[in-house]
């Protein structure tokens, strides 16, 4: 059974959240719940040779929780979003820039909410050469740039080499104010701010979760909210104005009205229901198509079938459930005129298909397709006159004096109405019909040079 | 819209609330919040489903307990189409079953014979970010626009070395990005959806504007025209949490549903016409019912939080394909309500997802530069 979404709600009634922020703050509610005391995930100090890793849980773990407390079914799915949960930076590997999970001992470690995607973080590449500049003043060994940065840095003292003395000094400035952190402190620290850039500048070939849909952008754009600057000004973080929304409006039926509601509604569903299932043998993910799926096995011969003016037994029967389904199938029609032909009452078929024809046509032709259906249909003493009720006939008058595109939708419904429940009853009890629908299967004469064979089949 | 809508009134503590028309007409108190108005309505939501409830309106996966559960599906990519530089936005069947149009980011719509996977054309467009493109019922001519806010045609040649962009033609003019296009069941038709909060119908071969259709308070996102033959309507999505159903004829928007909490990406009729499905950005997808006039049913999981861009029945409705922006496809029972499968393969959102005219399969597009063909 579909199960409501817990997460639903929108925070607060004023501003509507841009879907970005939307789906920042159902990581961040997971985020939430990973971090719960009780019933979260144990995050703990490893040791390891010389020295203490801080703060980390494995990956494993993360797994793990995810499937006791997401009801996901299974690791891949669980992988999948912790994946992308990492992708986003909610949570990082930390000896690693690539930002994927993994079912293992891999440790993990947590993102502070500073650096947190929903704070509208757009970081500038004066921001990213400081960081990388500062990463060479520091000593230690895992610090080190990777290929990938050492070229960004390259390109940026290129781009920047005017600025780079104040770039340097910024940097300089910051590894000064790091040397004076508590040794734990720092590597948490160091780590989460490399996972931040980790989610900007990305490492070639990963994906970059922080670009946006350009449609989306105009609501994103913040600017009041947005962080630019990570180690310069602080921007002034307003919240944002509420924005005026019309009243919700609510409808307000009566008993009886709410009752028939429900009534319909049920029977609605049945429909649906019943839909499905005269349509399932039709189609290709449940009945595998005769003789088989191009898609599958490479053989494209139920393509020509179809193409072919021979109609297969299920394409006919298919006529069968609608007067719709006789209507858009050319095929369909075709046969149907051929028999409306036959018993000379060919000319409410004929209308209705020039109808939908005018609509087809270029405007610069309307009007003088209109005044042919008219001459040859409608007109008094018009050759092919079709019967139409006194008021869609005035009203038709009317319209035909001021063609537009739409002039005979009153007779054509009329028509359709008639066609519906006489000239297609009468078409699927037709000889002609039945004989399709029973056709012998005739093996086609282009691929077995052979004579004709008939095959009855089973029914 | 037309229908019997009041504003919801504030009234003063009262633990029950009567359905009586009478609390429709109270007059809004100036000093009333907007955050209090929306408690009420919501409310008054709740009670009414009570109601509803009580009258023994059943859900529909209820209904479709007669029915068979599904089987285990193998649904795998029969074909990848490379050849993109950037994001694919959209993607549109030919008739033919096999062929399909593509556009990206990086300004190309490409014309591939999706079997073989050959391109067969290719255009560039003058500007980036081309978001919507269709095929041509005839399968002669292509329809595509995006950030340039116009939708042109361009008849395909047979001659692969004619410059195709040559023969472009400006259909629609916009005031902003073109979201989405539609040919109806001729060549001679688009329909539109755009930024600017409107959809419109165009003649293509003069350019002239037919209908225009208002009522979206923000973009509209998407649209789907109704299958009938004999039908003159379509829906369209928006960022205003809306979807609509709308005469062509008459340009009058004849039903809405809002019931999504986000933007609505998608919207695509159900094969008979009678109901419609949705992808929003709230992580669900959801399914109308026209002639009852509401939402029937909610397809969504705790997991799943990202939203879903793009949906697509098949042929009998039975199985809605959904594609999201956490790079999967979730297949739904539409009846049962519940998931039967998850696609992997994608590596960044699916941004674009039709099911193929015949039904034998189903055509992914996404970020990742690729299309992709499933069966």
């Amino acid at each position: 059974m579909a199960q409501t979404n817990n997460y639903g709600q929108s925070s607060n009634g004023v501003a509507d959240e841009s879907p970005n922020m939307l789906v920042y703050r159902k990581m961040e509610d997971v985020i939430a719940r990973m971090q719960d005391e009780k019933n979260g995930i144990p995050i703990r100090t490893v040791k390891s040779f010389l020295s203490k890793i801080p703060s980390v849980f494995s990956g494993s773990d993360i797994v793990q929780w995810m499937i006791r407390n997401l009801n996901i079914e299974d690791q891949v799915e669980a992988l999948h979003l912790g994946t992308l949960m990492a992708a986003h930076g909610y949570f990082f590997p930390i000896s690693d820039h690539v930002l994927t999970l993994k079912d293992d001992g891999t440790f993990y470690r947590f993102q502070t909410p500073y650096f947190w995607p929903s704070n509208c973080w757009e970081p500038e590449n004066t921001d990213y050469a400081v960081y990388l500049c500062k990463r060479t003043m520091q000593n230690k060994a895992r610090l080190e740039l990777a290929d990938y940065e050492a070229e960004s840095l390259a390109r940026l003292q290129r781009a920047f080499a005017r600025k780079w003395e104040f770039i340097f000094m910024q940097a300089e400035a910051q590894a000064k104010v790091d040397k004076k952190r508590d040794k734990i402190e720092r590597k948490i620290l160091d780590s989460q701010e490399r996972a931040f850039w980790d989610v900007h500048r990305p490492v070639p070939g990963c994906v970059n979760t922080t670009e946006a849909d350009i449609k989306k952008s105009s609501r994103m754009k913040q600017p009041h909210k947005t962080r630019k600057s990570v180690y310069g000004l602080q921007n002034d973080i307003r919240s944002h104005s509420p924005t005026h929304t019309p009243a919700p409006e609510v409808k307000e039926p009566t008993e009886e009205e709410l009752q028939d509601q429900v009534n319909m509604s049920k029977l609605r569903k049945e429909d649906l229901v019943s839909y499905t299932e005269q349509y399932a043998e039709f189609d290709p993910f449940f009945t595998s198509p005769d003789p088989s799926n191009p898609w599958i096995s490479d053989d494209t011969t139920v393509w020509e079938l179809e193409a072919s003016k021979e109609p297969g037994q299920q394409r006919v029967k298919r006529w069968g459930f609608g007067i719709n389904e006789v209507l858009k199938d050319p095929v369909g029609r075709e046969q149907f005129l051929k028999f409306l032909e036959s018993e000379f009452s060919s000319e409410n078929l004929r209308f209705w298909l020039a109808v939908q024809e005018v609509k087809k046509r270029p405007i610069r032709e309307v009007p003088t397709r209109v005044q042919e259906i008219w001459l040859e249909f409608l007109a008094p003493g018009a050759p092919s006159a079709i019967n139409v009720d006194s008021k869609s006939y005035d009203k038709t008058t009317q319209n035909v004096k001021d063609p537009g595109r739409y002039a005979f939708e009153d007779a054509q419904e009329h028509i359709y109405k008639l066609m519906k429940s006489d000239s297609y009853s009468r078409f699927i009890r037709s000889n002609a019909y039945q004989e399709l629908l029973q056709a012998k299967k005739k093996v086609n004469c282009d691929i077995i040079s052979m004579g004709l064979i008939s095959l009855v089949p089973s029914h | 819209c037309v229908g019997p809508i009041r504003t919801a009134s504030l009234l003063s503590q009262r633990e029950h609330l009567s359905l009586t028309p009478e609390m429709a007409t109270q007059e809004v108190q100036p000093n009333e919040t907007l955050s209090n108005l929306k408690a009420e309505s919501d409310t008054l939501k709740t009670k009414l489903e009570d109601e509803r409830a009580k009258l023994h309106d059943v859900e529909l996966h209820q209904v479709a307990e007669k029915v068979d559960g599904l089987g285990q599906f193998i649904m795998k990519t029969r074909r990848t189409l490379k050849g993109h530089g950037n994001k694919v936005l959209c993607m549109d069947w030919c008739k033919d079953k096999r062929r399909i149009v593509s556009s990206s980011q990086d300004g190309k719509v490409i014309v591939w014979d999706a079997f073989t996977t050959n391109k067969e054309h290719a255009v560039t467009m003058p500007c980036t970010w081309v978001m919507a493109c269709a095929y041509a019922p005839s399968g002669c001519a292509v329809a595509c626009g995006g950030l340039d806010n116009k939708c042109s045609v361009y008849p395909l040649s047979l001659d692969k070395n004619e410059n195709l962009a040559a023969k472009k033609k400006s259909v629609a003019m916009h005031t902003n990005y073109l979201s989405a296009c539609s040919f109806t069941n001729s060549d001679m038709q688009i329909l539109t959806s755009s930024g600017d909060g409107t959809c419109a119908l165009w003649d293509v071969e003069s350019g002239q504007l037919l209908q225009s259709f208002h009522g979206h308070a923000a973009d509209v996102l998407c649209l789907d025209l109704a299958p009938s033959e004999t039908g003159n309507t379509f829906i369209s999505g928006g960022c205003d949490k809306k979807a609509n159903v709308w005469d062509m004829r008459s340009g009058q928007c004849i039903q809405s549903f809002e019931t999504h909490e986000s933007d609505i990406n998608s919207v695509r009729y159900y094969p008979s016409g009678d109901a419609f499905a949705s992808g929003s950005d709230d992580a669900t997808c959801r399914l109308y019912d026209l002639r009852a006039d509401r939402e029937v049913a909610i397809y969504s999981k705790e997991s799943i939080i990202f939203g879903a861009s793009s949906v697509d029945f098949s042929l009998s409705g039975r199985l809605l394909f959904g594609g999201y922006n956490d790079y999967t496809i979730n297949v739904w029972d539409v009846l049962k309500g519940t998931r039967v499968s998850i696609l992997f393969g994608h590596e960044n959102r699916v941004s674009a997802l039709r099911v193929s005219p015949d039904g034998t399969a189903f055509c992914s597009g996404s970020w990742d530069h690729t299309l992709r063909v499933w069966a």
